[in-house]
């Protein structure tokens, strides 16, 4: 009885405060292992109290105080050892283990080491597959396993993939630090690009174990409300959020009980969530009077109408495509542009699309690129062009290689009036 | 802790760089060695002649093999260092901004690495 409601009130403390207290440990002792051992060794102590004594009034303190307390025996029994082998070590770093009274002083964590981390993990010194597991593992607070898990990889790899990042912090001396006012901007770009593509990986990606999957974008959406509560004036993190928001309340729409893919069109709207959009709404509305604009912030706003739309056929297509424009200026890839095509086939009518997608397709870039054909098989078919949108289908058929997206343009193929 | 900047650069386009673009990169150099000297950081800055003037030596079998040339063929070559004191890599990263060849504008790259610092012997 006593040992279920430990372990309860355990995980819940661990999912709401391991970041900040994690965050707090690094500081302290510079080291992202000793500081993950110390914090697991924490939890591990307080399952065994707490079934014993109960559960005390703030479990995140008392967490945090235990870990601390692991962290300066780490610290003395290194320091026995070195003074053993009479080894001569940094000086700054022994200090920072050996003055057990600023260990107080991190208490609860401020959300200042929160932030320190998230920066550090992302470093741009660090390659993209390093930053994402790394903000996994250590904010996110996900197990090796399950990482490597929803990237399909052997635990080994993300395994090796997480012990060379730390080296590297460590090695290399990669700070743990928020970086200075003229970086900033750049370097919250890369956690921004971070976070999304965890969404992304979660949200896309049509492989794998699919509770793994949401898990991740459940964790994309934790991480952004940590950047926006550390960085509440900055635009393009409301913007972030409210987008990852807005895609994310049509998770019960968007997949079919076989998880074939539904298309935005076909999708029952009364399953989107809409307590999430309703927050999703508010942020770009926000984000948008702050006149700093930016690219996820004009994604997030072409969500919005989506999600405003009370049908697809109410859906204001002008105005998005008028926003993919906007998007284009900042981000001109072929992929935004064949988005604007498709934006303007649906207000100004077929021809009008086709005709931009052609003009993309001759340019190269795309013309092995599924979505080009699948987009103008769908604009052929509305203008009832049974041909040549089987044929656009069939282009888009040889170029897809994802199962789900395979499957779905198969059944549009067959669905081609006779 | 100390790090070395190795730059890396085309020597093609060194040799086709006009009197003026050679004097900015000689004064663009001297300031950089000028500041991280009066901060006390620098440990040595050099430019190397050019990879013709390379002899690459491997022992092999206890017997010494001499080739004419640098020790891999790249499109961008070795072409000097600089070794500065720094706090941490933001700050490395920082010097190799102000390091000419690097990333502004001229050709060329800077790769950093911290060295292996040995207990005293």
């Amino acid at each position: 009885m006593n040992a279920e409601r430990a372990r309860t009130v355990v995980e819940t403390t661990f999912r709401r405060e391991h970041g900040r207290i994690i965050a707090g440990l690094i500081r302290l002792c510079g080291s992202f292992d000793r500081a993950e051992e110390a914090m697991q060794d924490a939890f591990a102590a307080a399952l065994a109290d707490w079934s014993e004594h109960g559960i005390p009034d703030n479990p995140g303190a008392w967490i945090t105080a235990a870990s601390h307390r692991k962290l300066i025996d780490f610290a003395r029994r290194e320091r026995t050892w070195r003074e053993k082998r009479d080894l001569l070590r940094d000086a700054d770093e022994e200090s920072a283990f050996a003055d057990a009274a600023s260990f107080d002083e991190a208490a609860a964590g401020l959300p200042d080491d929160r932030l320190r981390l998230i920066f550090t993990c992302c470093h741009p010194a660090l390659n993209r597959e390093a930053q994402v597991a790394l903000t996994l593992r250590t904010l996110g607070g996900l197990t090796t396993d399950e990482i490597a898990r929803s990237f399909l990889l052997p635990e080994a790899t993300l395994a090796q993939r997480l012990v060379r990042a730390k080296r590297k912090i460590h090695d290399a001396r990669i700070p743990y630090e928020v970086p200075p006012e003229h970086a900033l901007h750049e370097r919250r770009a890369s956690v921004q690009a971070v976070i999304y593509l965890i969404f992304n990986e979660g949200y896309l990606a049509t492989h794998g174990d699919s509770l793994v999957r949401r898990e991740l974008c459940a964790e994309a959406i934790r991480l952004a409300r940590v950047l926006r509560e550390l960085y509440p004036q900055d635009a393009e993190t409301a913007g972030l959020l409210a987008l990852m928001l807005l895609h994310d309340s049509r998770r019960h729409a968007r997949v079919d009980a076989g998880g074939a893919l539904i298309t935005l069109e076909e999708q029952d709207r009364s399953v989107w969530d809409r307590q999430q959009i309703d927050e999703g709404l508010e942020l770009v509305d926000f984000a948008l009077h702050l006149c700093t604009p930016g690219a996820y912030q004009i994604q997030a706003a072409i969500a919005a109408l989506h999600a405003q739309a009370a049908s697809a056929a109410g859906t204001d297509w002008p105005q998005i495509a008028a926003l993919y424009a906007e998007l284009a200026k900042l981000n001109p890839s072929p992929v935004v542009l064949l988005n604007r095509a498709v934006a303007i086939g649906m207000s100004e009518g077929p021809e009008r699309g086709l005709m931009l997608m052609d003009s993309l397709g001759v340019s190269g870039a795309l013309n092995e690129y599924y979505l080009l054909h699948a987009a103008r098989a769908d604009l052929l078919r509305r203008s009832n062009r049974r041909e040549a949108a089987a044929e656009a289908y069939r282009r888009a058929l040889a170029l897809a290689t994802n199962e789900t997206e395979r499957r779905f343009l198969l059944r549009r193929l067959q669905e081609l009036p006779g | 802790m100390r790090y070395i900047f190795l730059i890396y650069s085309r020597e093609t386009d060194r040799a086709s760089m006009s009197a003026e673009e050679d004097q900015a990169v000689r004064a663009a150099h001297r300031a950089a060695q000028d500041e991280a000297a009066r901060r006390g950081v620098l440990h040595g800055a050099q430019p190397l002649q050019r990879t013709n003037t390379a002899t690459t030596v491997r022992m092999q079998d206890g017997k010494p093999l001499i080739i004419d040339g640098p020790f891999a063929e790249t499109k961008e070559q070795l072409a000097g260092y600089y070794v500065i004191d720094c706090r941490d890599l933001d700050d490395a990263i920082e010097w190799a901004q102000k390091i000419p060849s690097g990333c502004r504008g001229a050709p060329g790259c800077i790769e950093i690495r911290p060295l292996l610092e040995l207990p005293p012997r």
